[in-house]
């Protein structure tokens, strides 16, 4: 092997990089790491400082004297609102489980057939769930809100649910997971005589690990953010994120409680983020868009 | 007769197909009535006055018209929204792609930790954090830090002086910008078989730049197009950052979006034939942008 080829493939080794570049990269990514996590640092920080310590000149990067205060405040201060602070809990979990379950499970059913069958329309379906990823923001929740009026779901749990149990990233991340699997395997089960549900569920899914956490992290991801500013009026209806910027939205006095509320709303997803990072990032090579 | 029989053929295979169309309908209901309606809707009602309580009643261009011709702050707000999206989406673009490309450098564990690092940020919305940073009293952690340098001696009004709301929201978008498009590319970069290296090497390439262009940027155009598609949408409609963080509106709208617009005509004043035609324009330049930039990735990739 030629020395050229020899450097060359191990600088692209990635643990066996050459030292000095890799060194450098380091210091690159630490640099710029400590200004994305330095925030976070800071709502962590803030919750634990006891009020007192707010008001302090210069302000300090870190609490004296750290407490728990603002998490029992966070519970009393939403507690006002006449609803207690659990049932916005049991809210923004019921609305987070319902997406998420609905989301897989439909995303999973639509993406098998899309990604391993030819029928009338199939081409146009795929098309338009690609072009519908520009459209899937804010900006139709407008035009949503007339739909969920027309449908009577408006100030009720199922217009936090429904609009966000059909995203089109779930079913395009999906497609393109399932059309890298070998099509042997569900012929096989077709010639046992399995119906195209038994074959998504018995043959496809079970294959389909790491799309399928993929699906569920950004599913949970966006269902535990949704906020419903617009759609619920009803306090007992409203979620954690809503009661947090009810919170965060009170002034700086609170601002102890806001981030107390902040450190309780990032938990779960970065919880969960964690524990299946391998799985996304292999469902993300495939996330591209062929055209 | 011709026609016919084909016209049978697709009905002969549309039945055949049936199992198809039944696991694809769950999901198709729902995307159809919350996707596919109100995109739909937005352009017949953009041409319509509409209250939400009174039939809508047609009104030709009028509402554009209106837009164009005499909204000062419809104007004001696609300058702002160009102004930020040509910021945050190319910036955040490349920072994801130059992010990737080191993290894949590092070995497995640092790998783990510094993804998470840079993807925490967007898991969700605690950008509250950042008022405190941006107080305009001396308990800003920002004045204060400025004050300590001696580069300022008064207290700054980062969320409410008409000169910084801007650029404060341009900050805290780009620091909340590393999604799925930044998980994405980093997949990509994981995904290129080893190989290609080894290929590129024998026929010539000398250094990380070219091998950047030769072999990187080719095998990896879908994930390419798929953050684009990810940092258009999020830079085109942002807003409720803006909203939440400088206030609504912002000083002299200073950091008043298209979407912070079609949010305050839809849902402030219930005007939806305004709202919906201010968002068909948004949706208009999002698509030629995305196709625009279909093609530019084509030419890279040969």
């Amino acid at each position: 092997m030629p020395a050229e080829v020899k450097k060359l493939k191990e600088s692209n080794r990635p643990a066996g990089r050459k030292h000095g570049g890799t060194a450098l990269s380091f210091v690159f990514l630490t640099i710029l790491g400590l200004f994305m996590i330095f925030p976070i640092y800071l709502t962590v920080v803030m919750a634990v400082k006891p009020v007192e310590e707010l008001f302090v000149f210069p302000p300090k990067l870190y609490a004296m004297r750290p407490t728990l205060d603002n998490f029992r405040d966070m519970f009393a201060a939403v507690r006002q609102n006449r609803v207690p602070f659990s049932r916005y809990v049991f809210n923004s979990v019921f609305v987070t489980v319902s997406v998420t379950a609905v989301q897989c499970i439909f995303a999973s059913m639509a993406a098998f057939v899309l990604a391993k069958y030819r029928f009338p329309g199939s081409r146009m379906i795929n098309g338009v769930i690609v072009t519908s990823l520009l459209y899937q923001s804010s900006v139709i929740y407008i035009m949503q809100y007339m739909v969920m009026a027309k449908l009577h779901i408006i100030d009720s749990p199922l217009a936090l649910i429904l609009p966000a149990a059909a995203s089109p990233l779930g079913v395009f991340l999906m497609r393109q997971s399932i059309s890298q699997m070998p099509d042997a395997m569900i012929d096989a089960a077709k010639v046992d005589g399995a119906g195209l549900f038994r074959i998504c569920w018995q043959i496809v899914i079970p294959n389909q690990k790491p799309a399928l956490m993929t699906l569920m992290i950004f599913a949970f991801q966006a269902a535990w953010n949704i906020q419903g500013s617009g759609v619920i009026f009803r306090e007992q209806y409203k979620t954690l994120p809503a009661a947090v910027a009810q919170v965060a939205s009170s002034g700086m006095a609170r601002a102890g409680v806001a981030m107390a509320a902040s450190v309780f709303m990032l938990i779960p997803p970065a919880v969960v983020f964690i524990l299946a990072q391998r799985y996304v990032i292999e469902t993300m090579a495939h996330s591209g868009i062929r055209d | 007769m011709r026609k016919k029989s084909e016209l049978r053929k697709t009905f002969r295979e549309i039945r055949k197909n049936k199992a198809c169309y039944a696991m694809l309908a769950p999901f198709m209901i729902l995307f159809i009535m919350f996707t596919v309606i109100p995109v739909a809707m937005s352009l017949p009602i953009g041409f319509t006055d509409f209250n939400m309580v009174q039939k809508p009643e047609f009104v030709g261009l009028s509402n554009f018209r209106t837009l164009f011709l005499s909204d000062k702050i419809f104007m004001s707000s696609i300058r702002v929204t160009i102004v930020f999206a040509l910021l945050t989406g190319p910036v955040s673009y490349v920072l994801c792609f130059l992010i990737a490309w080191l993290i894949n450098g590092m070995p497995r564990y640092l790998r783990t930790i510094f993804t998470l690092i840079f993807y925490i940020p967007s898991l969700a919305a605690v950008y509250t954090v950042w008022q405190l940073i941006f107080s305009g009293d001396m308990n800003g952690y920002l004045n204060s830090f400025l004050i300590d340098l001696g580069v300022i001696n008064a207290p700054a009004q980062w969320l409410t002086d008409g000169r910084y709301v801007l650029g404060v929201t341009i900050v805290v978008q780009l620091w909340i910008s590393l999604g799925a498009g930044f998980l994405a590319l980093r997949a990509g970069f994981q995904n290129i078989d080893p190989v290609l290296y080894e290929a590129g090497a024998i026929e010539g390439i000398r250094n990380k730049w070219q091998e950047l262009i030769y072999i990187v940027i080719p095998s990896m155009t879908p994930q390419l197009m798929f953050a684009a598609v990810m940092q258009i949408v999020s830079s085109f409609t942002a807003g409720t950052v803006a909203q939440n963080l400088v206030g609504f509106p912002s000083t002299d709208y200073k950091a008043h979006t298209v979407m912070t617009h079609a949010y305050d005509y839809g849902w402030e004043r219930y005007e939806m034939g305004y709202a919906s035609a201010i968002c068909m324009i948004l949706f208009i330049i999002m698509f030629f942008l995305s196709r625009l930039i279909a093609k530019g990735l084509k030419k890279i990739a040969g």
